[in-house]
């Protein structure tokens, strides 16, 4: 139903190395980057989590403006993103608070363990990402309908406040331990908020 | 009657959800429910009446978000007053027979607490202090604080009830699907903290239905002596046929809700998703069953944010390394306020594998509430064990226990009156498991029965207070056997005694008993195994002595804790091989390699970033060098490769890093042989995270490379006000200060910072870096410096030292 709000639990999706080295500044790798990074996945074991809650939202558009009853933008780089689409999926995505933890520790005794941690935080909320859109793109698939890319707040000419628009009608303190807090810094950090158009499959998609 | 009356011997019923009732009645996503019950009092309070008629003996007044952070403090007290009045209403127009009660109910605030949210505890504590004044002002019958999911947020709502009424307090929180709670804490941690501060109920609502949250409430009734919540949902959400639905029918939530009862569950309702119809089909379903009694659990335990320790099972280890008492390295950190060196002795001691970590920061000269509160604060950040708070100092020592995150271990009380009339009031206040040393006015007993008869007045004592006897641990006390020949006989006496005759548990510093002997440790392992078999609960103790931790893993294998001995044998592993030293040697002169790299071995241990490894060569070299000269012709020339990678891009950051710990590591050894005082050689530099942000990644690393190029770091952390920056800059007379901010939002802080600087330590040069700085940008702020990484940093500083 539109407007109701769902959670999901993952288990941990699968690990891309490359990925992780990417976001470590690594483009070489070598045995002791290698060790340093087994290590710091070691460190992680049990201490994610992989939670996403989300809604579905009626699009309405008018004026150059694009309503979804609990808020409305002229984002032109969201409405270019939704074109077409008569609704969208907005969600709400974290690993957890322990990825934070673990920064914050090996930030006392090892800067090169804290980089590491933060690249897997990056990598591993990436990842929980990717594996809610393809659940649901497959779920909507089988309804005929398409999903589309995911696009943030912040992106663009969307303004990162739709954060506190977001935040209040996902609930997300509420159904997955993520808060907000007055700079619009999610805690835990690494989280990530986006919405993703809805469109008639046998419509032709008019993407940019 | 009294509510906490008439649970001692009835089911009590819960209201069921609220939310979803509402937004079948209009209420849009997004819209703020509180104001409902001014807008739409008539279909509130019918909500209300509902469930009352439904047999519900307590509802929830429709305040879930009402607080200051949402609300005005004038619309705050309208909605209060509003809401109690809508549920006031309700009870006395249900047709209902039974009992009712009217809760103020909290929610959680949807802030993540500092460090890692911008909410304060104290702050947080005023925001929930503010509704409860309210909720007490308009009459609410008990407090519900509900749904909360994380237990630093929750001990903040609980102390706000405790401090501003005298109404009773239902806590209930909200798992997920792992047992734990959103920021990591498992029932038995949350049990122990929430009894410890004396919640009159404890349970769980919401997230899952009653099937999922069954294993939960078992956690519960095995530990908690106080009645047990259960107000799980109607299951989950489903979307059939473009409707929502939830999964579980009140038929069967009653089933799987009375099955609980049966089993102890005393407080029971629904959450998210349950209506009148299924709390009336609870109370139908279990309305004839005689409630098993709550009985008290005689658990002796400590809890940090994520687990509980208990005593009884397996000895408890609790490392003693964060005290200054004799240590001239740690005086010095704490004189400096450096936080770090805290912060390593407690993760070292963590993977030494300690399951508690005593706290003392008391020194002459220092602030110790301070103090005290910082490093509880800054060490609950970074390790999730148990904290013993070790102080003699009561204001410390409540600022301490005040800001824990958990129950924590109180050290110490006596048998001295005033001991007793300081420590008491705070442990009653915060929970925690205090230990009481056996000793009075008149000194300590020489003989065991002496000891007893102080530990029975103490527990007497306690009583007084509503502290119960598994809140308290007994420190026979171990004097030295160099002394008195029987001084560890009439310990070990004593601890069998306790045990035996009061039922409590023991701790012990070990070390003591050794004073003035050579070989110390001997002495120390072998009491510490008499002691374990007499049945000694904890020890506070080194855990870098191999002694005292081979006796522990033994003895727990020889008396069947350890199954297969596996923990004795993956211990027996970390210990080092007598064979291997031969097999490796160290070699002492900086051997060159034969692969034409034209570096030592230390040099490569450096490159390569083996941190134990460069550790052992510099101590290797250090029976045949200067300190300093192995700094100028080894540290520094490998630095300077790995450093010179890095800018030509051959090097990446991890490597970096890894190969500034390893110099770390080294110069740590030169370090320990050198008269304090004489490291570095550098001027002093200043570093910070400026005021309103909280990443210091980039910060850590530009402070770890400055102290390997040898300056005097001063880091002020993260979050750090322009005053505290110029304060120390003018201190320490810094010709250097650093600053680092990652977002565009705090960049205006760091150009305040940057003028009161100008102001107060015009000397001072300014360099700045972080992710959302530029060259440019550095300039408009007024800094003198942009530096793009951290070795550009190492570069301008040594520019400036060589200037000075």
């Amino acid at each position: 139903m539109i407007g109701t709000v769902y959670t999901k639990t993952y288990s941990s999706p699968p690990i891309d190395r490359k990925e992780i080295l990417r976001y470590a500044g690594v483009r070489e790798d070598t045995s002791e980057i290698t060790a340093l990074l087994e290590e710091c996945l070691c460190e992680c074991d049990g201490k994610l989590t992989y939670n996403v809650c989300y809604a579905e939202f009626d699009i309405t558009r008018h004026n150059g403006f694009t309503d979804m009853a609990f808020f409305r933008t002229d984002s032109k780089m969201l409405s270019e993103n939704l074109a077409g689409c008569a609704s969208a999926v907005l969600f709400a995505a974290t690993v957890g608070i322990g990825i934070d933890r673990l920064i914050a520790r090996f930030g006392t005794v090892s800067p090169a363990k804290a980089l590491m941690l933060q690249a897997i935080g990056a990598e591993r909320i990436e990842s929980l990402c990717d594996a809610f859109c393809k659940d649901m793109a497959e779920c909507f698939d089988r309804m005929g309908r398409k999903l589309h890319k995911r696009f943030s707040p912040g992106y663009g000419d969307l303004p990162i406040t739709v954060q506190k628009d977001i935040f209040s009608v996902l609930d997300c303190p509420r159904r997955i331990g993520l808060c907000l807090n007055d700079s619009m810094i999610m805690s835990p950090t690494k989280s990530v908020t986006a919405f993703m158009g809805v469109s008639d499959k046998n419509k032709k998609s008019s993407e940019v | 009657m009294k509510i906490t009356d008439y649970i001692k011997d009835h089911i009590l019923y819960l209201d069921g959800g609220m939310g979803t009732l509402l937004q079948a009645q209009g209420l849009m996503p997004g819209q703020l429910p509180e104001r409902w019950n001014m807008s739409h009092p008539d279909i509130i309070c019918a909500i209300h009446r509902d469930y009352f008629d439904a047999g519900s003996n307590v509802v929830n007044t429709n305040t879930f978000g009402a607080n200051v952070l949402k609300f005005t403090e004038p619309e705050l007290d309208t909605i209060i007053k509003a809401a109690i009045e809508n549920a006031r209403l309700a009870a006395e127009s249900s047709r209902g027979t039974q009992e009712k009660w009217v809760a103020l109910d909290i929610g959680p605030t949807g802030h993540m607490l500092a460090p890692y949210g911008d909410l304060d505890f104290e702050d947080a504590v005023e925001v929930f202090a503010k509704t409860v004044r309210l909720g007490v002002r308009y009459g609410a019958d008990l407090i519900m604080i509900e749904t909360m999911n994380d237990s630093y947020e929750t001990k903040a709502a609980l102390l706000a009830a405790k401090e501003n009424s005298d109404l009773p307090v239902f806590v209930s929180n909200a798992y997920g699907e792992d047992g734990k709670l959103m920021t990591g804490a498992s029932p038995a941690a949350m049990v122990a903290m929430l009894e410890g501060m004396g919640a009159d109920a404890i349970g769980m609502n919401c997230s899952l239905g009653p099937k999922a949250l069954a294993e939960i409430a078992s956690e519960y009734l095995k530990y908690a002596s106080v009645p047990v919540i259960l107000k799980p949902n109607a299951g989950l959400p489903k979307s059939i046929g473009g409707k929502t639905v939830y999964d579980v029918l009140p038929g069967e939530f009653a089933e799987d809700v009375s099955g609980l009862i049966k089993k102890g569950v005393r407080i029971a309702g629904g959450c998210c998703g349950t209506t009148p119809d299924y709390i009336s089909a609870v109370v139908m379903a279990s309305s004839d069953i005689i409630p098993p009694p709550v009985e008290k659990k005689n658990i002796s335990c400590v809890s940090s944010y994520t687990h509980a320790v208990s005593f009884g099972d397996s000895p408890v280890l609790i490392g003693e390394r964060i005290n200054p008492t004799g240590k001239k390295r740690f005086k010095e950190a704490l004189i400096a306020e450096d936080i770090d060196y805290i912060l390593r002795e407690g993760i070292a001691q963590q993977e030494k594998g300690v399951h508690i970590l005593d706290v003392n920061v008391g020194l002459p000269d220092i602030d110790e509430v301070s103090m005290l509160r910082r490093a509880v604060c800054e060490l609950q950040a970074i390790t999730d064990l148990p904290l013993q708070i070790d102080t003699s100092h009561k204001q410390a020592m409540e600022a301490a226990l005040r800001r824990y995150n958990g129950k924590p271990m109180i050290n110490s009380v006596n048998g001295k009156k005033e001991s007793m009339d300081a420590v008491f009031p705070l442990a009653k206040k915060y929970g925690g498991v205090v230990v009481a040393l056996t000793l009075d006015e008149d000194g300590i007993p020489e003989c065991a029965e002496g000891r007893l008869a102080i530990a029975r007045r103490i527990l007497d004592e306690a009583a007084r207070y509503g502290i119960d006897k598994k809140d308290i641990i007994f420190d026979p006390l171990a004097l030295t056997v160099s002394a008195d020949k029987n001084a560890a006989n009439e310990t070990i006496r004593a601890i069998g005694m306790i045990k035996k005759e009061l039922g409590c548990h023991t701790s012990l510093g070990v070390s003591n008993v050794s004073f003035g002997l050579p070989a110390r440790d001997a002495i120390n392992g072998t009491f510490f195994a008499l002691t374990l078999g007499m049945g000694l609960s904890a020890a506070i103790m080194n855990p870098y002595s191999e002694e005292m931790m081979k006796v522990y893993h033994a003895y727990r294998a020889l008396s069947g804790i350890d199954d297969n001995c596996l923990e004795y044998i993956a211990f027996s592993q970390t210990l080092p091989q007598k064979s291997s030293v031969s097999a490796a040697p160290i070699p002492a002169q900086g051997a060159r390699e034969d692969s034409g790299e034209k570096c030592s071995e230390l040099q490569r241990a450096v490159i390569k970033g083996l941190k134990e490894r460069a550790a052992q060569l510099t101590g290797a070299l250090l029976a045949t060098e200067k300190p300093l000269d192995i700094v100028q012709n080894e540290i520094i020339p490998a630095l300077n490769t790995v450093g010179e990678g890095f800018e030509n891009k051959t090097v990446y950051l991890p490597q970096l890093l890894m190969s500034a710990e390893a110099a770390k590591a080294a110069f740590d050894v030169i370090k320990d042989n050198m008269p304090s005082g004489s490291a570095g050689g550098k001027c002093a530099f200043i570093i910070a995270t400026v005021k309103g942000d909280i990443h210091d990644i980039g910060k850590n690393i530009v402070k770890l490379l400055l102290e390997n190029y040898g300056f005097a770091v001063t880091d002020l952390g993260r979050d750090v006000a322009p005053e505290a920056i110029a304060e120390y800059a003018v201190r320490l007379h810094a010709p250097i200060v650093g600053l680092s901010a990652l977002m565009t939002t705090t960049v205006p802080a760091m150009e305040e910072t940057i003028k009161l600087l100008r102001r107060e330590a015009p000397w001072c040069k300014i360099i700045v870096g972080g992710a959302v700085l530029n060259k440019d940008y550095a300039a408009a702020i007024g800094a003198d410096k942009y530096a793009k990484d951290a070795m550009e940093a190492v570069r301008y500083a040594e520019q400036i030292n060589s200037a000075l």
